[in-house]
């Protein structure tokens, strides 16, 4: 990477700008100027706009969401009574007035589709679909009692990654952007990838709202050099890619002087950020370094994008100073045979995120890393099955109460909370609302949930709107 | 306490040793804003959430209640400045909970204001605008019109001059840039130049105007600003959400186009966007108007409540109402009484209750060359049809036997079909309305599972069938014959069980059968049988038969008796799918069940005995019988496809409810839409102007009551939006917001002269945009004031002209026409230009991207495929927004990923390498190509250094494509020499589009 040309373009330039005025900007905040910061209005220099409201517990949050909603009843939470009563309806004092999307109220139950057992000093209870995070049982804080507002996946989906069930608000993501800013200056500092099929909640899940729109996530592609059109296309050289960056420059300082306007400074900057990106961007889905132990750690083929690549490309990012890293996995929505669909999910899904706590802990990164597993709500307790639809054995959508682990970040390890139902229906202890993992999330970058706002259309907004409660039991 | 305040008072006064700005203090300037935003949350509008009864916001609250907070003149009486300048945390305001803290400079200029008598002001914004003239600096001879007198005023009060007229060739771009959103040709800018200027580059006013005038007269130019208004109309090519599929949304935004280059009014542009519909006499065009309402998402996520997200969408034309034409934040008030501004809860939904009335039907756009071609294909038709018994003579033949035999079968079949009507219809939301010819028509709301319940007083006492006929119809979603209008199959229904009751008695039915039937999902089974089986997951379905008619009929086990019929029909699955046009019929001949018919005409003729026929009439059955005879199948299927009626394009459109079927508004508590609480009626905001009493009080009476010119705000808002547009700043920076938190204006008597003139001038945006463009204010040079940044480091006053980053569409645009590639083809459907694979695919369901060819691939941007869920990669990189939701203002960055972009994109990779083609082919000389390089892309010849600069880089770039002339061929696509050249000139032109200066409005 040393040698790289267009790396030392970079610095060629830089040193040969120390000297020239540009007033507005200090060399060393010249490349994260140049991509955070933009509207004078909204505020420019470095892209935090926020000092930390308390000490700052992790540095990188990787968030894997497991869009389609896992089941809970299946994976993390034993209810025998539902195999004693299957087939039998719930009582109405349990149901409550729950909107539905598939199903009647009146369903009969399912019971559990795999087999429980307690791993770990503390017996946390895993079920046999996810073999892998069993091992790490110690490692984990659980969330047994989580419950969110929102019973459909795009709304569900939007509600948990920007505290509302339509698109337009920032997520949290771009908040954390906002507020911090970026440590790395050779990589976009929120990324996003996507490993399943597309996203119900599609670019809302991302976007930065009414934010600053550099705040926005960006979509590392599977197919193609992953950062849109950081490839030289073919045709041009090394050479002539170089060139055009010097010649740039040299046009770009031209109109500087007739026209004295800093932002072409920022213009200018942008254009090395975006020298070093071509640079940095392979060098980080360069995958040969990694040695066959962690390739075989994750499960990782690193030709084939795959759960298991992103996660190990997540620790890579974690290591360059990525601040937040979104990984979606589509695909838990198990309408029918929701038995088939844990174990291929699981198949997909459990050795990567296992192994990724694993790999953080082992090079000393788990501590100032926060690693977020869940999806947007849980299942029901209640079967689903429609003729015209040609579904059986399956669960409907339950935002009432389902499961989600957390892991380093200065969570609790080998920890878990929350108490549901002998139906899995209802938390009956320790219910954790998806605002107050939002709270949590924020809270461990540093930042106070009820402080950190964005004044737009006339009043402060914030993630957690006017909710929200850190979960200081879960925190060590 | 008294000596705890003095106390403080001293030390502040010590501390503070500001000049005092006594005389300058203004309640609107300095006040209101430290009050609003750091007291009017718990001591303003909404009373939930006040403590105390102490106000803050209204001259009574402050100076006339009994413990009234302020006593002007009298620091030590006035509670205020007691609580402000407090030591103790437990009684400093404002308290430390609230996370806000007064500044020392808020704190000197509250107390100052006490002192000098404390004089209110009511909130600027709500007052009617006065064309105040401004006070004139002296010995100032610059400027052409009434707006550089203001902002000449502004600028000698600060001591700053303005600056000189741009240079020509930035001018010209400039104003091409912002009233058409290209630049010129290089023709254009000769021609422009030679015009508007002379030698010494001083402008020719006249000729300069005449100018304006023809490119405001241009079809770009609406094009250009229609672009603005869809931010503001959250327009997009999808419904939003998980599914986000595609809409009928175009032809509103082909309205937009056409309305402003007509030069339609904008009070007039106004009432047809609210309530066009609702006008005397509305053409469709004044219909399709109202699709500004209908770019709210659409969600069609399986298992959704749809009447949750239809309040969603209600939600947003509150909001989005209030941002466009009020520059109020109603959406503030939509959980509680606002925080700031005078709007309470109720009245939040009292605005709703306007809007709230309507269907949301789509709506045929007539056609005649397609009414002609359709009337073409049915004379053909006819034709064929005729000529069949000719064509095809029966006597002697095997086919008379056969179709003697045909003839019986069909009237064994035939029933003697007796329509019943029914003397009472429940629902459990949608309204029935008897039609005639005993049709019923379903429309209003509709959920995931309606039932109709319908009685009749039969008098038939054997009954042994029942038809029910689903009926297509234009008013339904995709012709019908069913509702559902998301989700699943638009105008599909999903009748799930039919039940009949007869004086109470459930009444068995045991055999029900269709003429179509079709489900969407998977293979699963759908039939009329499965209507009659008691599991309400299954039932009766017609996918892919939506305009047309389709029949069941069905059998009860029993001939029926006479008496009190109830039929119950139970519709829904995972989205709403009831039925939207039917007829029912009954028969009491014993008949074998079918549901297979002919045409109606000649169903009735089967009626007839054969010797009453005429000979036509038999040769009319005697067409339909060869028709379904295997050997004339191709022709069948051609006279089927004749007969088929074209569709005609369709658009998304707001229609008011029938009177029988008002929609009730609710006020719903916290804003919930599951917490609906009291019934309101539609109601004006109180504090603005009067709603006139012969207004009616409907969505046309609101549209109306928008634009009078009584309205302190709507011309405020909208001239100072048009001013955001050529200044990239508004006089109010705030464009969305006019209320207590909103920016005070920098220049108040500028924004209120042009607001009383853009009305005064009939609203006329055209004459609006030709006042700005024709002030020397916008003709200045760019050249960023060194010693204006001291004074007014952000460029307020304007002593200079601000440059802006061109908008998304703009810098496409712009690089397209420079390139000689820009079609300007106008209007219709959404194209794809190319974009980098993945981008489409993130999207649900991975969609594909197929670019369009030929022009359509270099159309305006304005034409590009907006999808909500995956928006196009380039002008989501420059900032353009998704369409989720109204966009006042944009943001304009300036980021690495743009830079990238515009290198290396394939799009913009594709657009270099035909300019650079197009160049190289050139016979001119290489400081000529190199000058018309510049032209093209940045309307002017480059110095020397670019010069020079430029002929390094071409040189440096030849000698590598002659190293390596694979590369040029497989950056131009072409082989041999041709291509080094080619490439070269590519390379050139792809840094000429990334420069500065080509993204920015200089």
């Amino acid at each position: 990477m040393k040698n790289n040309p267009l790396l030392q373009l970079t610095r060629r330039t830089f040193l040969r700008d120390c000297g020239v005025g540009t007033g507005k900007v200090a060399l060393a905040s010249l490349l994260s100027d140049a991509v955070y910061a933009s509207d004078k209005k909204q505020g420019s220099g470095l892209a935090g706009h926020v000092k930390t409201h308390h000490k700052q517990q992790v540095k990188a949050v990787i968030h894997l969401f497991m869009a389609g909603a896992p089941s809970q009843l299946e994976l993390f939470t034993e209810k025998p009574l539902l195999k004693e009563l299957e087939g039998q309806p719930l009582p109405d004092s349990i149901l409550g007035d729950q909107r539905y999307a598939f199903i009647q109220a009146n369903a009969g139950v399912l019971g559990p589709q795999f087999k429980f057992a307690r791993y770990g000093e503390n017996g946390q209870e895993i079920s046999e679909a996810l073999p892998h995070l069993q091992t790490i049982a110690d490692d984990i804080c659980m969330l047994r009692a989580v419950h969110t507002d929102q019973f459909n996946h795009a709304p569900g989906q939007l509600f948990f990654n920007t505290g509302f069930g339509q698109p337009g608000r920032p997520s949290i993501g771009s908040w954390a952007m906002y507020a911090l800013g970026a440590e790395t200056q050779d990589l976009p500092a929120y990324v996003v990838m996507n490993t399943g099929s597309g996203l119900s909640g599609g670019a809302g899940l991302y976007s930065s709202g009414f934010l600053p729109t550099v705040n926005t996530g960006i979509m590392f592609r599977n197919q193609g050099p992953p950062i849109l059109n950081v490839e030289t296309p073919q045709g041009i050289s090394e050479r002539g890619q170089l060139d055009a960056f010097d010649v740039l420059k040299t046009l770009n300082q031209q109109q500087y002087s007739k026209l004295n306007d800093p932002e072409i400074q920022t213009r200018i900057a942008s254009f090395e950020m975006a020298a070093r990106l071509q640079v940095s961007a392979p060098e980080l889905m360069n995958l040969t370094k990694e040695s066959q132990e962690t390739l075989d750690l994750y499960g990782c083929r690193p030709e084939q994008a795959s759960f298991a690549r992103a996660c190990l490309l997540a620790r890579r990012m974690v290591q360059r100073g990525v601040r937040y890293i979104n990984i979606f996995h589509s695909g838990w929505d198990a309408h029918s045979n929701v038995k088939g669909n844990c174990s291929s999910n699981c198949t997909k899904t459990d050795q990567a995120s296992t192994a990724l706590v694993k790999d953080l802990k082992r090079l000393g990164l788990l501590d100032s890393t926060l690693v977020v597993w869940g999806g947007e709500f849980g299942r029901t307790p209640m079967i689903e099955k429609n003729p015209t639809l040609g579904r059986n054995n399956g669960r409907d959508h339950h935002p009432q109460a389902y499961t989600m682990w957390m892991a380093g970040g200065n969570m609790k390890a080998g920890f878990s909370m929350g108490e549901t139902d002998e139906f899995g229906f209802h938390p009956t202890e320790d219910a954790v609302h998806v605002h107050d993992i939002q709270a949590t999330i924020l809270h461990q970058l540093g930042l106070d949930h009820e402080r950190l706002t964005y004044h737009h259309a006339g009043r402060d907004f914030r993630l957690t709107d006017v909710h929200g409660k850190v979960i200081s039991k879960a925190i060590a | 306490m008294k000596s705890l305040l003095s106390v403080a008072l001293f030390v502040f006064s010590v501390v503070c040793n500001l000049p005092s700005q006594a005389d300058d203090i203004s309640f609107t300037r300095d006040i209101r804003p430290i009050l609003s935003s750091k007291c009017y949350k718990c001591h303003g509008p909404d009373e939930d959430a006040r403590v105390t009864e102490m106000r803050l916001d209204t001259e009574h609250g402050l100076f006339e209640t009994v413990d009234a907070p302020v006593t002007p003149g009298n620091l030590r009486k006035s509670v205020l400045a007691e609580r402000i300048l407090a030591e103790d945390p437990d009684i400093r305001m404002p308290p430390a909970s609230s996370n806000k803290v007064l500044t020392d400079e808020e704190l000197q200029l509250l107390t100052q204001w006490i002192k000098q008598g404390a004089k209110y002001e009511p909130h600027w914004a709500f007052q009617v605008p006065q064309n105040i003239p401004p006070q004139q600096p002296r010995k100032s001879s610059w400027g052409t019109n009434s707006i550089d007198k203001y902002v000449a005023s502004r600028l000698a009060t600060a001591g700053l001059q303005p600056s000189a007229t741009a240079n020509p060739n930035t001018l010209i771009r400039r104003l091409y840039l912002d009233l058409l959103g290209i630049p010129p040709t290089p023709e254009e800018l000769v021609d422009a130049i030679s015009l508007t200027f002379n030698k010494h580059g001083e402008i020719n006013r006249q000729e300069y105007a005449g100018l304006v005038d023809q490119l405001l007269e241009r079809p770009q130019y609406g094009e250009r600003w229609a672009r603005r208004w869809l931010d503001l109309a959250r327009y997009a090519d999808t419904n939003g959400y998980e599914k986000d599929r595609d809409r009928n949304m175009w032809p509103y935004r082909d309205w937009v186009i056409h309305a402003i280059n007509s030069g339609m009014t904008f009070d007039q542009f106004t009432i047809e966007q609210i309530a066009g519909d609702m006008l005397p006499d509305a053409t469709t065009d004044q219909r399709v108007a109202t699709g500004f309402h209908r770019n709210t998402m659409l969600n069609e996520e399986g298992g959704i409540d749809p009447l949750e997200f239809r309040f969603y969408a209600m939600t947003d034309r509150v909001a989005t109402t209030g941002t466009t034409w009020l520059g109020l934040t109603t959406g503030c008030a939509q959980c509680h009484t606002h925080k700031y501004d005078p709007i309470t809860h109720r009245q939040y939904y009292e605005l709703m209750a306007f809007m709230n009335n309507t269907d949301e039907p789509e709506l045929d756009i007539p056609d005649g060359i397609l009414d002609n071609s359709y009337a073409e294909s049915l004379a053909k038709a006819t034709e064929l049809l005729q000529q069949l018994p000719a064509k095809y003579p029966l006597k002697g033949t095997e086919l008379e036997t056969e179709f003697q035999l045909w003839l019986n079968q069909q009237r064994q079949r035939i029933r003697n079909w007796i329509p019943i009507t029914p003397v009472r219809m429940i629902t459990n939301l949608p309204h029935l309305q008897a039609e005639p010819e005993h049709i019923i028509f379903a429309s209003g709301d509709s959920t995931k599972h309606d039932i109709f319940e319908l009685e009749f007083d039969v008098t038939e006492t054997e009954v042994r069938a029942i038809r029910l006929e689903a009926l297509p119809d234009p008013r339904l979603p995709n012709y019908g014959p069913g509702m559902t209008n998301y989700e699943g199959t638009i105008g599909d229904f999903f009748l799930t069980e039919f039940e009949l009751h007869v004086d109470d008695q459930p009444v068995q039915m045991e055999k029900a059968v269709h003429s179509y039937a079709k489900n969407r999902y998977g293979n699963q089974d759908t039939s009329a049988q499965l209507m009659i089986d008691g599991d309400i997951q299954t039932g009766w379905s017609v996918h892919d038969g939506q305009g047309q008619r389709h029949v069941s009929v069905i059998a009860p086990a029993k001939p029926v008796k006479a008496g009190h019929w109830k039929l119950r029909m139970h519709f829904g699955r995972h989205f709403s799918s009831s039925l939207g046009k039917f007829r029912l019929s009954i028969a009491t001949d014993n008949k074998p069940l079918s549901a297979t018919e002919l045409p109606v005409a000649s169903e009735r003729l089967l009626l007839l005995p054969d010797a009453e026929q005429t000979d036509e009439q038999r040769n009319t059955l005697l067409s339909q019988f060869l028709l379904q005879t295997a050997e004339l199948k191709e022709q069948a299927d051609r006279i089927l496809a004749l007969q088929t009626r074209p569709r005609y394009q369709r658009a998304l459109v707001m229609q008011e409810r029938p009177l029988q079927n008002p929609r009730p508004t609710h006020r719903h508590h916290r804003g919930e839409f599951l917490s609906p609480r009291e019934e309101v009626t539609p109601q004006p905001l109180n504090f603005l102007h009067q709603y006139p009493d012969d207004l009616p009080r409907n969505r046309l009476g609101f549209a109306r009551w928008l634009v009078s010119p009584e309205n302190p705000l709507t011309s405020r808002v909208v001239a100072n939006r048009q001013w955001d547009a050529f200044f990239g700043k508004g006089i109010v920076a705030t464009l969305d917001d006019f209320g207590f938190q909103g920016s005070p204006p920098t220049h108040p008597l500028l924004l209120d002269h042009l607001a009383t003139q853009l009305v005064a001038n009939n609203w006329s945006l055209r004459w609006l945009h030709k006042y700005i463009v024709t002030s020397a204010t916008y003709q200045q040079s760019s050249r960023v004031k060194t010693d204006a940044r001291a004074v007014d480091p952000e460029n307020q006053l304007l002593s200079y002209f601000p440059r802006v980053r061109l908008d998304a569409e703009v810098f496409r645009d712009a690089v397209l026409q420079s390139s000689g590639l820009l079609s300007l083809k106008m209007y219709g459907p959404p194209v794809r230009p190319l974009q980098p694979d993945g981008i489409a695919a993130a999207a649900y369901g991975s969609p594909k991207w197929i670019p369009s060819t030929g022009e359509d691939r270099y159309r305006r941007s304005l034409y590009t495929y907006t999808k909500r869920t995956a928006p196009f990669a380039m002008f989501n990189t420059f900032d353009a927004p998704s369409g989720e939701f109204c966009t006042a203002r944009r943001n304009k960055s300036n980021t690495a990923l743009q830079a990238l972009t515009v290198l290396n994109d394939v799009m913009f990779l594709d657009i270099a390498r035909q300019f650079g083609t197009e160049i190289s082919r050139s016979e001119d000389s290489q400081e000529n190509k190199i000058r018309m390089a510049f032209v093209r892309v940045l309307c002017r010849p480059p110095t020397e250094i670019e010069k020079e600069t430029i002929q390094d880089y071409f040189d440096s770039l030849e000698e590598q494509y002659r190293a390596v002339p694979e590369d040029a061929t497989i950056l131009v696509g072409i082989e041999g020499s041709a291509a080094i050249e080619a490439a070269a000139w590519t390379g050139v032109v792809r840094v000429l589009f990334s420069t500065d200066e080509a993204i920015n409005k200089n």
